[in-house]
């Protein structure tokens, strides 16, 4: 590779970061919405997390072959969706779904956009969220992190936040655990006073103040930021010569 | 039967199940008829897709019970969308894994199913409705009571299926269409292909027969029925018309166009005009089927 190509891309660095959202799961089922995320639980597989469960999109496990030869994939099992509500309560899956609006809890919406009961903007409905995040680990992907997404309160909560879960009765939200929110700007995380959301990481190029201008709600911080890890070498290579010839990374982040 | 049977027996009001999943494997050729009917004020539950749109621009749904309509490779149903946003439909808007349970709730003729799905989100404000239940043994823990979701009737497709009511799928997943018609009153199947029942278990395993003639009413033979949902092995969905079909809910005018190319005849001229249609596409000349904005 040249100089030029070696370096990351902004869609390869969000690859990877979400890839990081899936470190130390082990053989519990990756369920990532949209293509980054998807490459990035692909990558986790390859690389450092071998042991997770990747479906095809519909009812067939996939993998790599065990011997490394190939990053070809090969069936290994078979779920359909009424299995993945099983493996969903046993807990054994960590989902990283989109959100349409994400509150400083990690509340989300995916359902609608003003009043429920006659709304601006019908969106998909709330899915699953509602069981994913109180059953198992959750995380969220923005390809585009702004005022609309990152709001005060949101519309309707299809996911449920950390204040919301704390307001549960008894052990009941012992499941309840958002491990990270990845966007175009920074990686973020959930470890700031009483569970609300911090920025843990700003990309190469992106300053603290660029993702508190886009976020909507006052955002923890450390004292100083880090910056967004780079992917390997290897990884851009997986990433290029493998997991995505067609560069469809690049479609998602507009 | 026929399709003009099972729309026969359906009255106007009942809450209809419709089996498949998004825009997979949807009883399209029950469905168009229902649209084409004189039935209405409907409600309808579903893992929704094309049929809760197709139905909902039709006017003939008084309530959706649904997790999300969506049309997977196009994320929003636009029909559905439009509705939700005159206020035209009520919803029941409940998480995915809740609809399963009140789908086996009814199956298994239990008022309710414990879950923990829906508790700290505001689908139990939307949905005031619903209960939540203690567990009586030790641990004391609190639940959602997802009510059973029984059905007057259900309508699901599959790829094979005898006459006396064994059905097969055969592709990757049977969604949720056996306890749809569990849950119901009457189920009607539509498929690809009757076959002798000696014939099943040449084209795929046992565990293929997902549907037994204790579950089922009656069965229609519907080639292409599941058009333009995808319906593999024997045909994936059709993009292209899909996006039309998308496009059609830009204005009354465009859905008048539609549904007077496709709809407003019996399932005869719709499979005649959908070939047209690919006809069309297959010719370099034209050009057709441009994806959606």
């Amino acid at each position: 590779m040249t100089g030029k190509d070696a370096r990351a891309t902004l869609a390869e660095i969000c690859v990877a970061a979400c890839a990081d959202a899936w470190r130390g799961d082990g053989a519990i089922l990756a369920s990532p919405m949209g293509i980054i995320p998807t490459l990035g639980a692909r990558l986790a597989q390859l690389t450092f997390e071998p042991d997770l469960l990747l479906t095809d999109g519909e009812a067939t496990l996939v993998g790599p072959p065990a011997d490394g030869e190939s990053a070809e994939q090969v069936a290994e099992g078979w779920l359909p969706f009424r299995e993945v509500f099983t493996m969903l309560a046993a807990g054994k899956r960590h989902v990283m779904m989109g959100a349409a609006q994400l509150d400083q809890f990690g509340n989300q919406n995916i359902s609608c956009i003003g009043d429920w009961a006659r709304p601006k903007a019908q969106l998909l409905g709330v899915r699953g969220a509602p069981g994913n995040t109180v059953n198992h680990p959750v995380s969220y992907w923005v390809p585009a992190h702004s005022r609309r997404v990152f709001v005060d309160r949101v519309d309707m909560a299809s996911g449920v936040g950390y204040d919301r879960a704390s307001g549960l009765s008894g052990r009941t939200a012992r499941f309840h655990e958002l491990r990270c929110v990845v966007t175009n700007l920074g990686v973020l995380d959930f470890a700031g006073a009483d569970h609300c959301m911090r920025l843990r990481s700003v990309h190469p190029g992106v300053s603290v103040s660029d993702v508190a201008e886009a976020t909507g709600f006052l955002l923890a911080a450390p004292y100083q930021v880090p910056t967004t890890r780079l992917p390997t070498a290897a990884e851009l290579a997986l990433i290029r010569e493998q997991l995505d010839i067609g560069a469809r990374r690049d479609q998602e982040l507009g | 039967m026929t399709a003009a049977d099972v729309i026969g027996e359906l009255r106007s009001g009942m809450t209809i199940g419709i089996g498949g999943w998004g825009s997979r494997r949807k009883p399209m050729a029950l469905v168009r008829a229902l649209a084409a009917s004189n039935l209405t004020d409907l409600t309808v539950v579903s893992y929704g897709g094309p049929d809760v749109g197709l139905l909902v621009a039709a006017g003939k749904v008084r309530r959706v019970v649904t997790g999300f309509v969506s049309l997977d490779s196009i994320p929003l149903e636009p029909h559905f969308r439009l509705a939700r946003q005159r206020g035209s439909i009520a919803l029941t808007e409940l998480d995915e894994g809740m609809l399963h349970w009140g789908l086996l709730a009814a199956a298994h003729r239990l008022p309710f199913l414990p879950m923990r799905a829906g508790l700290g989100s505001d689908v139990l404000r939307v949905n005031p409705e619903l209960r939540t239940v203690r567990s009586p043994y030790a641990d004391g823990e609190e639940f959602v009571a997802v009510p059973a979701r029984p059905l007057d009737a259900a309508l699901i497709h599959m790829n094979r299926a005898d006459a006396r009511g064994n059905g097969q799928y055969l592709g990757p997943d049977p969604y949720f269409d056996n306890l749809y018609c569990l849950a119901a009153e009457r189920a009607y199947m539509s498929c690809e292909r009757i076959v002798p029942t000696a014939d099943l278990l040449a084209a795929g395993p046992p565990q293929s027969l997902l549907i037994n003639r204790a579950m089922v009413a009656g069965v229609v033979e519907t080639p292409n029925g599941a058009h333009f949902t995808s319906c593999v092995p024997d045909y994936g969905r059709d993009e292209e018309f899909q996006a039309l079909y998308a496009r059609s809910a830009a204005s009354p005018a465009a859905w008048a166009a539609f549904a007077a190319e496709f709809l407003d005849g019996e399932e005869k001229d719709y499979q005649e005009a959908v070939a047209r249609f690919a006809a069309e596409r297959a010719d370099p000349g034209r050009a057709v089927g441009q994806a959606p904005a």
